[in-house]
């Protein structure tokens, strides 16, 4: 019990800011901040303060409108963007103990390569589309240390495996691939360095839905059999509701309210959360 | 005997923001609930029967009021202010919730539904088959119905793949919401035996049913709740 209670990885106070800020919105205040921008220099603050804890083993989901931060948050826990402000710990990594926004790019590197998995919602940001599709899984282990080339070709046709895409088109670019198969792809790359975490922004988005359905049987396998903690970021409430425990609701780059997942959808407290669900549903 | 869950003065009532409504669904709500004992609410539509299910599981936020319970895990608990993370433990291992409706995933079959409320419980795959063989055999789904799609399935059968589900977990306190609504005699019949067997192993339960005479010789205790109250 003591290690269901535990979180994996803890957010405190993330800001991301675009702009150099000035006198009126320096201190964040509320009223000016409203939106997320400042009226008087127009420094946008994507992110403010953003804090919470995803558990060993759950699925959190992250819900917003378009430009709430959702994106931005998960690329700051990537390192895609370096964060304005705020900590973040990984169980995983040095027992928890060190801010890994504070780390050198090198240990940077080392997170995202052996304790991070991202998948992006464009596969080009993604793939390399002109490897084949077992190059870019060996692209990951070699990045994380691996030299064999045999091992790593057993390892990435067992992860190819594993998503479903047959082992006769390993070879093939997944430039050819049709979107639900880039995406299985994606997944499998993240996964190739057994990450303890992964991050999912809009993974479903754009696919159909008979595809749409595939990769998050998929994501719930691996989820199941692998232990894997994850944020899945998803504007469908729907997929949301398939997937995730815990739901945290962004607004203006900021959390607005969390709960468990049903709650969330069906008693909503907040009136922005009432009227994103009632509008989604 | 130990109280399992023990509700006092639970109170739950809703405001829809963007309408500027506020509805009152359940109010002053108190419940002793000994182990092993079924407890059967009924009252008209609308009157807050679901509400005080849903606050048990915290599928609804309760608002005022204390809802005790007292876990094999986690000790006496107070699930109007437990910890998400607490809940999600509770609802994996102890506490089971049959809705009116079976909300599933699309394209996964009766066998596969009933096996993932296993598997999250950390089983492996072996055993969570066995298991749920044993339940849908148990609660007589037809073997042609095991390996397909439930949103094809009758009223009826819905229903018992629904309480297959809660069942294979063999949780200590199960709420049941309209087990026998929208049934046939013959069906209706069936989940009262289902209960029946349920209570006879030890299973504590609170049920919702419009027509609570039908469970007849069943609860150990009936509430009627009007407009929001017990009467
Ligand atoms: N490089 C940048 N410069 C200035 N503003 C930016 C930059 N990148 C993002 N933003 C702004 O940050 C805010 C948050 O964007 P973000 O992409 O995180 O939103 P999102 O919640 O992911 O939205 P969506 O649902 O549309 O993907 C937006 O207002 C966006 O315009
Ligand atoms: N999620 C919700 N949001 C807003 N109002 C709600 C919500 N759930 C229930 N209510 C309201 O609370 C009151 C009680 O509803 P509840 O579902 O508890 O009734 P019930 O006794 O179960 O009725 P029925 O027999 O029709 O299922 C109703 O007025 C209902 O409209
Ligand atoms: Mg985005
Ligand atoms: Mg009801
Ligand atoms: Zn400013």
């Amino acid at each position: 019990m003591e290690s269901f209670e535990k979180p994996i990885l803890k957010v405190n106070n993330l800001r991301k800011q675009f702009g150099n800020g000035c006198k009126k919105c320096e201190d964040m205040s509320e009223d000016v901040l409203d939106k997320n921008y400042c009226p008087e220099c127009g420094t946008v603050y994507a992110c403010q303060d953003v804090s919470f804890e995803v558990y060993n083993g759950e699925i959190l989901g992250v819900v917003g409108e378009s430009g709430s931060g959702k994106s931005t948050m998960m690329q700051c826990l990537y390192f895609d963007k370096e964060v304005t402000k705020g900590d973040a710990y990984i169980s995983n990594y040095k027992d928890g103990k060190s801010n890994i926004f504070k780390e050198s790019s090198q240990q940077k590197r080392y997170i995202r390569n052996n304790v991070l998995g991202k998948v992006y919602q464009n596969p080009i940001l993604g793939l390399k589309m002109d490897f084949s599709a077992i190059g870019n899984i060996a692209e990951k282990l070699i990045a994380s240390g691996n030299r064999k080339v045999d091992e790593m070709e057993r390892r990435g046709n067992e992860l190819l495996e594993h998503v479903n895409i047959p082992l006769f088109r390993s070879k093939e670019e997944p430039k050819n691939f049709s979107g639900g198969m880039q995406q299985r792809v994606q997944i499998a790359k993240a996964l190739s360095n057994n990450p303890p975490i992964l991050l999912l922004d809009e993974v479903t988005t754009g696919l159909d839905l008979s595809v749409q359905a595939n990769v998050l049987d998929l994501i719930k396998k691996i989820q199941r059999e692998l232990g894997i903690s994850m944020i899945v970021v998803s504007h469908d409430l729907a997929v949301i509701r398939m997937l995730a425990d815990r739901t945290i609701v962004m607004l203006n780059g900021k959390i607005i309210e969390k709960g468990l997942t049903d709650q969330i959808l069906e008693d909503p407290q907040k009136p922005y959360t009432q009227q994103l669900v009632h509008s989604l549903l | 005997m130990e109280n399992l869950l023990k509700i006092e003065n639970l109170s739950k009532s809703f405001t829809l923001h963007n309408l500027g409504k506020h509805i009152k669904a359940s109010q002053d709500i108190n419940i002793d609930l000994k182990e092993g004992k079924f407890i059967g609410i009924t009252g008209k539509s609308g009157s807050g029967k679901s509400t005080i299910l849903k606050c048990i599981y915290r599928t609804y936020l309760p608002e005022t009021g204390d809802i005790y319970y007292n876990s094999e895990k986690l000790g006496k608990v107070n699930i109007s202010k437990i910890s998400e993370r607490k809940m999600v433990y509770l609802r994996k291992y102890e506490i089971g919730y049959v809705s009116q409706f079976l909300n599933v995933m699309p394209r996964t079959t009766a066998r596969e539904i009933v096996k993932q409320a296993v598997l999250e419980m950390g089983y492996d795959d072996e055993h969570a088959n066995k298991e749920a063989i044993k339940m849908l055999s148990h609660f007589e789904l037809d073997k042609e119905l095991w390996d397909s799609y439930p949103n094809t399935f009758s009223g009826g059968e819905k229903l018992r793949l629904n309480i297959a589900r809660a069942m294979v977990k063999h949780p200590r306190l199960l709420l049941l919401d309209e087990p026998t609504a929208s049934l046939d005699y013959d069906s209706k019949k069936k989940v009262k035996e289902l209960i029946e067997q349920l209570k006879n192993e030890g299973t504590t339960m609170i049920g919702i049913f419009h027509d609570i005479e039908f469970m007849e010789g069943l609860c150990d205790e009936k509430f009627n709740m009007q407009a929001g109250k017990f009467i």
